[in-house]
């Protein structure tokens, strides 16, 4: 029954494949011995260490000494003269009384409720959506490339056109639910305020959906039909059949899905800095553009560097639980589905 | 082997040396050489309708300084929104243009950077002496007591601009010369989904010029003598309280305005929805939106009492353009020479009557053009009553600060939400400490 998500299968396969092209094995019978004395692996390795070192590691350590160090407009031309302020930064950025630790605190719990509810409605919408799309009907195509067509947009152009939705006077948002639905006592305010926050979250939803759907309609491929075919016959409906075949087969396509889904939400600056500017409502104070906002607009370098490495580990740590956790999970998957298909 | 292994350890190393040699910015202290005496690159700020505009506006200037010099200048014109970054990534990595535009208010924060190039005795003489220039304009152009960062190069002041059939149609003769004036005329005009006055309480910067004015006519300042915030006094919160209490208790502004960020108030004033709003050389604006010069008048930018002069009469912030020296140019001769050109008498007119602007060199300014109605109320107000914004390094943080303040108390009164000196004075507290920090 686990045929498709059972990663084991996959290893002998390849193995007996290798054996087969005897060819290959005469012509380069030396490889061992230059695997185990010579240094070409690492060659190979060198361009992808390179590049990693040059756009990763070096930037990140940049930023890590950064920091430690008090890097105002003084001293960006020549930041290595920045005083050292130990962890002074670090200190400010979690003091949770005055304003700055303040307003990170509310800035992260805006981000964790913004995140939760924006991968939470982009996943359900694109599991549904998928789902819906498997059965074969008229206009089938037509649908699915008019739900990928917000994946497929420049982000600042559609975001711009939602903050010219948004606008209370002019805004399609208003014309419709007030103006024509009569649904609001009077025009609401979408880009200030504390509406804001349902703003980007709609924004945000619409931006990822469409991404949930592509995955898991490739997901839903590799579930075999017989499974619906034999379930159906034993007198499973619809709903069982999501539930107890298509949902466990998912795991592994929605363990990435939402790990990618919570990362890039998370860290999301265009959706927030184009839809609010630099000086984003309290409501909606997402933390890259925070984080934005000490950098460059108030030119505190050393304490926006500070808050991006606090947000690195919270992100790090996030991943390195969930990972932990997800990968438990396919020995309980397998047995639920044993047990589902006992 | 061993070869590989060797190419591969030179490979690692030679890497690493030029990555290492990327951090850490330039350290060059010098007022730049003439490597390149023959080629120039400007960053030239938008000022017209769009960069293909300036484009136009600027290419033949720039051939004409070719003519005359042999100096080969690259143009590049920069949105007014990337323009700090551009100059932020520049100072940082050393690799900037060898001339470029920054706004007045930037001055001394870009100044304490040490990027720019001060303009000392010497170097003013160099472009005809300082004394050509309007003194508030240089004032604009970096701290007091310092050489300053940059030199005028067009001047801007805010003027009230008012619809004459709206004034008309609310039996209103004159446009109004005090605040008291002004919310009585607007009681007026405001009602049957028309409004007196227009604001952008999402544009961090206009915000802080109006407050700025506004905290003049109260005697007060945002920072000290020596140039420490001072955002809580009692002068400045009621500056504060007064703007924001256009719409929050005189509702006289729509409360719409209060998200208004991409210059919608001088759409509302085109379309005759809004009978007023303060702004600076909104000519050619209101001309583009079908406007004719008939339409509307000009006036000065009200204060508390009187007539506009200097001190608590204050009418006007003193904006601007600047045009500043890269510090590590390559061709500083050349620069100074094209600093020269674009702040002598013919560009200043020429270049100024295209932007509608106001040329900050005195003997420009004489010219007829600038005697046009609207342009004779800018003049006077820059030489008369107009104060440069405070010249202290953390002018950018102020603006941020203060004007994100000003915009949540835009958002409190929009959404009926009381605005009390008590929660004005907070969000100004807030914005102090974020300063201190």
């Amino acid at each position: 029954m686990t045929t498709t998500v059972t990663p084991g299968r996959t290893g002998p396969a390849d193995s007996g494949e290798r054996v087969g092209k005897g060819d290959a094995r005469r012509r380069m019978p030396r490889i061992p011995d230059r695997i185990r004395h010579g240094g070409l692996p690492y060659l190979l390795l060198l361009p992808a260490v390179l590049l990693e070192l040059l756009i990763h590691l070096i930037p990140m350590v940049i930023g890590i000494v950064m920091s430690f160090r008090q890097l105002t407009q003084f001293y960006i031309r020549n930041w290595g003269e920045a005083p050292w302020t130990a962890f002074d930064n670090y200190r400010i950025a979690v003091d949770f009384s005055p304003p700055i630790g303040e307003d990170l605190l509310n800035s992260f719990l805006v981000t964790c409720a913004f995140t939760v509810l924006a991968v939470g409605l982009s996943w359900l919408f694109g599991v549904a959506a998928a789902i819906m799309m498997q059965e074969n009907f008229r206009g089938r195509g037509l649908l699915r490339a008019v739900f990928l067509t917000p994946y497929a947009l420049p982000v600042y152009a559609a975001v711009i056109t939602w903050a010219f939705m948004f606008q209370r006077d002019n805004g399609m948002i208003n014309h419709v639910l007030h103006d024509q639905l009569g649904l609001t006592d009077q025009p609401s305010f979408w880009l200030i305020g504390d509406n804001a926050f349902f703003a980007v979250v709609v924004v945000a939803v619409w931006k990822s959906w469409p991404f949930a759907f592509l995955i898991v309609m490739a997901g839903l491929q590799n579930i075999p039909r017989e499974l619906y075919e034999a379930a159906a016959i034993d007198g499973a409906g619809v709903w069982q059949q999501i539930r107890k075949i298509t949902l466990p087969s998912l795991r592994p396509v929605n363990q990435v899905l939402v790990l990618v889904l919570f990362l890039w939400t998370f860290n999301d600056f265009n959706t927030p800095y184009v839809l609010f500017g630099r000086a984003a409502p309290e409501a909606a104070d997402l933390i890259s553009v925070h984080i934005y906002q000490s950098s460059f607009v108030t030119w505190n370098f050393g304490q926006g560097s500070a808050m991006s490495v606090l947000l690195l580990l919270f992100l790090l740590v996030v991943t390195a639980v969930y990972l932990l956790l997800t990968s438990r999970t396919p020995r309980g998957a397998s047995r639920t589905r044993k047990s589902a298909d006992a | 082997m061993r070869t590989i292994r060797a190419a591969a350890a030179v490979t690692v190393i030679s890497a690493l040396v030029a990555i290492s040699g990327c951090g850490g910015g330039s350290s060059t202290d010098g007022s730049g050489s003439n490597e390149s005496p023959k080629t120039l690159t400007y960053w030239a700020s938008n000022q017209g309708p769009n960069i293909e505009a300036d484009k136009k506006i600027l290419t033949p200037e720039l051939k004409k300084f070719e003519k005359e010099t042999g100096i080969k200048v690259k143009l590049e014109v920069i949105p007014w929104s990337d323009l700090l970054n551009r100059i932020l990534a520049a100072t940082s990595s050393g690799q900037g243009p060898d001339v470029l535009n920054i706004g007045n208010t930037w001055s001394a924060s870009l100044q304490a950077t040490g990027a720019l190039l001060p303009w000392d005795q010497k170097n003013f003489d160099a472009i005809g002496g300082r004394d050509r220039f309007v003194d508030s304009a240089v004032a604009s152009a970096g701290a007091e007591g310092k050489d300053p960062a940059a030199v005028p190069l067009y001047s801007l002041a805010y003027a009230l601009y008012y619809n004459k059939k709206m004034f008309a149609d609310a039996g209103i003769s004159q446009p109004p010369a005090t605040w008291d004036q002004l919310v009585a005329d607007g009681k007026k005009i405001s009602k049957g989904g028309k409004w007196a006055l227009g604001a952008e309480g999402g544009n961090l910067a206009n915000n802080i010029h109006q407050v700025f004015v506004l905290a003049k006519q109260h005697n007060a300042d945002f920072f000290d003598s020596a140039g420490k915030p001072t955002f809580t006094s009692d002068g400045a919160v009621a500056a504060v309280k007064q703007y924001v209490d256009f719409m929050a208790k005189d509702k006289i502004v729509a409360p719409g305005n209060a998200e208004y960020a991409q210059n919608q108030s001088l759409q509302d004033f085109a379309r005759g929805k809004t009978a007023m709003v303060l702004w600076q050389a909104a000519a050619s604006t209101f001309a583009a939106q079908g406007m004719k010069p008939a339409d509307w008048g000009v006036a000065p930018v009200p204060v508390q009492q009187g007539a506009p002069g200097t001190g608590a009469n204050t009418n006007s912030m003193v904006a601007g353009i600047n045009i500043a020296v890269f510090n590590n140019t390559k061709n500083v001769d050349g620069a100074k020479k094209f600093v020269k050109f674009m702040t002598s008498d013919a560009e200043q007119k020429l270049l100024n009557k295209t932007y509608g602007s106001i040329p900050p060199v005195t003997a420009a300014q004489q010219d007829p053009a600038f005697a046009a109605p609207d342009l004779k109320v800018l003049r006077d107000t820059l030489s008369t009553s107009a104060a440069p914004l405070p010249q202290v390094p953390t002018e950018s943080q102020f603006e941020t600060t203060v004007g994100t303040a000003v915009k949540e108390l835009w958002a409190d009164a929009a959404a009926g939400r009381p605005v009390t000196t008590a929660s004005v004075k907070e969000r100004l507290n807030k914005a102090q400490q974020q300063m201190q920090q």
